[in-house]
């Protein structure tokens, strides 16, 4: 198992300060992600999860440090964000070079997401976890070097949680892009990453290796204990 | 908002990274920092500024054209000539007696026609039977220039107050339905649904949650109907007016009178644009959960 690969990184953020008014929501902040590595990143609302994930993705600026990521990096959002105007497959391949807008690549990347034959559908017409694996097809077709997930299982149904977080843990086996993978669900944390973070008032408070073999199932006397240091550290005692 | 403009050189081939990535910068392998793209928040007197732009280049053209002669005065009138004719107006021909009598044929046609536009809509967003009864027939009207009927509302009514408000009331009627229907119908049913289960029903449903819900799409209408208010001012006076600004307008024309031409013209601008005005106020005014949800 990976565990730092400090020498070819994914993610370096190097002494990052985020400032929204007079609010720090990140201070001082380091972390590295490596190449191939997933790394699940923990921490309760507010704690500037999400603030990273959008400074990762361009999408915010920062107060004071230096972030680097590399060129192709994708993400899945909590919410699918299809454009509904367009048939599935045409939403895998959004925004691709022409060259590359075949649908051919489209339906190949349907297929590993278990959805070749939607390639036709509306993204009106699916289901919430459907949806949700056209996300992980258009974030995939992309050969990302890094994929950022933000909280993409948060509004699926219990057993729709389970098998995407098994088509995640698979694919991303498969295509070993660095994954950072924002959520708050401890044990969803312990069973997809290499390394976990807790980020705690804009910092990181914790960074452990996860050594439990794949592939993980909840549950055993390690799993346990770690996610009980875990909640431990997000404040959360008696479970 | 940060500035990380300093980082920004351009955009690289293929991607949206790709900064200034020198060699001393102790940038890891492979990676490169990534570019925000952000909205820049202009100040408002850069905005203002910016906002007056067009309308300022306008007027220096029409002043350059006429003052240095290449259009004759007789065709347009120059700025001066026309500021000179708004003063005589003002002073000696109860200019602002005409644009309050003007002003108030809109208002009350606007009310009138909106009013009902935005009866009708309600209606038809809320019924299904009020869609049936009313959709086909307003659609039809729709499509009817207006200006014709000013002649059938002379016959009928006689060139007083009555047909030209009448006129402006029928104008403004069908945008105001149009979008009030649709926005109606366009509320989120599940937020509907929710109330519903919580025991809100009829009026109070309505004037609760349906039609603030709708407000965005009602006041759009409304602000398209005001602006059409003014037109169907000009078509309504023109043709039949003993006072007003449209008065002012078919007397000039007898007399080849162009600055006072050019004063009318810029006299419905500016009351189209106090309409105008006036809608987004209220927008602001009456929806302060969006003022700042912008998608720009």
């Amino acid at each position: 198992m990976t565990s730092t690969l400090v020498d070819a990184p994914a993610v370096v953020v190097r002494d990052v300060t985020k400032t929204f008014g007079t609010r720090d929501v990140l201070s001082d902040l380091n972390l590295t992600v490596g190449r191939g590595e997933f790394v699940a990143l923990l921490g309760a609302s507010g704690s500037g999860k999400t603030t990273l994930l959008r400074i990762l993705l361009g999408l915010e600026g920062i107060s004071q440090g230096d972030v680097f990521v590399p060129e192709v990096r994708t993400t899945v959002f909590q919410e699918p964000r299809l454009v509904v105007s367009m048939k599935v497959w045409r939403n895998v391949i959004i925004g691709q070079p022409r060259q590359l807008s075949t649908r051919e690549r489209a339906v190949t990347a349907l297929r590993e997401v278990g959805l070749e034959g939607h390639a036709d559908a509306w993204p009106g017409t699916l289901s919430g976890g459907e949806a949700q694996r056209v996300a992980l097809a258009r974030a995939l077709v992309r050969e990302p070097q890094l994929l950022l997930l933000d909280e993409p299982f948060a509004a699926l149904d219990a057993l729709t949680r389970l098998k995407m977080q098994a088509l995640v843990a698979d694919l991303c086996a498969r295509h070993k892009p660095g994954v950072l993978l924002v959520t708050h669900d401890v044990e969803e944390a312990v069973l997809l990453a290499d390394r976990v973070f807790v980020l705690k008032e804009g910092r990181i408070s914790l960074n452990v290796a996860v050594d439990l073999p794949r592939p993980r199932r909840v549950g055993g006397q390690e799993f346990d204990a770690l996610r009980d240091r875990l909640l431990g550290e997000l404040g959360v005692t008696s479970v | 908002m940060t500035d990380v403009t300093d980082r920004v050189v351009g955009e690289a081939p293929g991607g949206l990274v790709h900064p200034r990535n020198g060699p001393s910068d102790n940038v890891p392998h492979g990676l490169v920092r990534p570019v925000v793209e952000q909205s820049r928040q202009r100040s408002r007197r850069a905005s203002l500024a910016l906002r007056t732009l067009l309308p300022a280049a306008a007027v220096s053209l029409w002043w350059g054209l006429t003052g240095s002669g290449v259009i004759r005065g007789d065709v347009l009138a120059s700025p001066t000539s026309t500021w000179n004719e708004f003063v005589f107006l003002l002073m000696h021909q109860d200019l602002l007696g005409d644009i309050g009598v003007s002003a108030a044929r809109a208002g009350i046609g606007l009310l009138i026609g909106g009013g009902l536009g935005l009866l009708l809509g309600l209606i038809v967003g809320l019924f299904a039977l009020g869609e049936e009864v009313f959709d086909s027939s307003l659609q039809m009207l729709r499509t009817l220039p207006y200006p014709a009927f000013i002649f059938l509302f002379i016959v009928w009514f006689g060139i007083g107050e009555t047909a030209k408000v009448l006129l402006i009331a029928l104008a403004c009627l069908t945008p105001m339905y149009l979008n009030v229907s649709n926005g109606v119908r366009n509320v989120d049913r599940r937020v509907v649904e929710a109330a519903r289960t919580f025991g809100l029903r009829g009026w109070r449903l309505v004037r609760q949650v349906v039609f603030p819900l709708a407000l965005p799409s009602i006041l759009n209408g409304l602000r398209f109907a005001a602006g059409i208010s003014v037109v169907a001012l000009v078509f309504a006076e023109t043709i039949a007016a003993s006072q007003g600004i449209g008065y002012l307008v078919t007397q000039a024309s007898s007399f080849n009178n162009t600055p006072e031409l050019v004063c009318c013209i810029i006299i419905y601008a500016l009351l189209g644009i106090g309409a105008d005005v006036l809608v987004r106020i209220l927008e602001r005014v009456t929806m302060p959960w969006r003022r700042h949800l912008a998608v720009r």
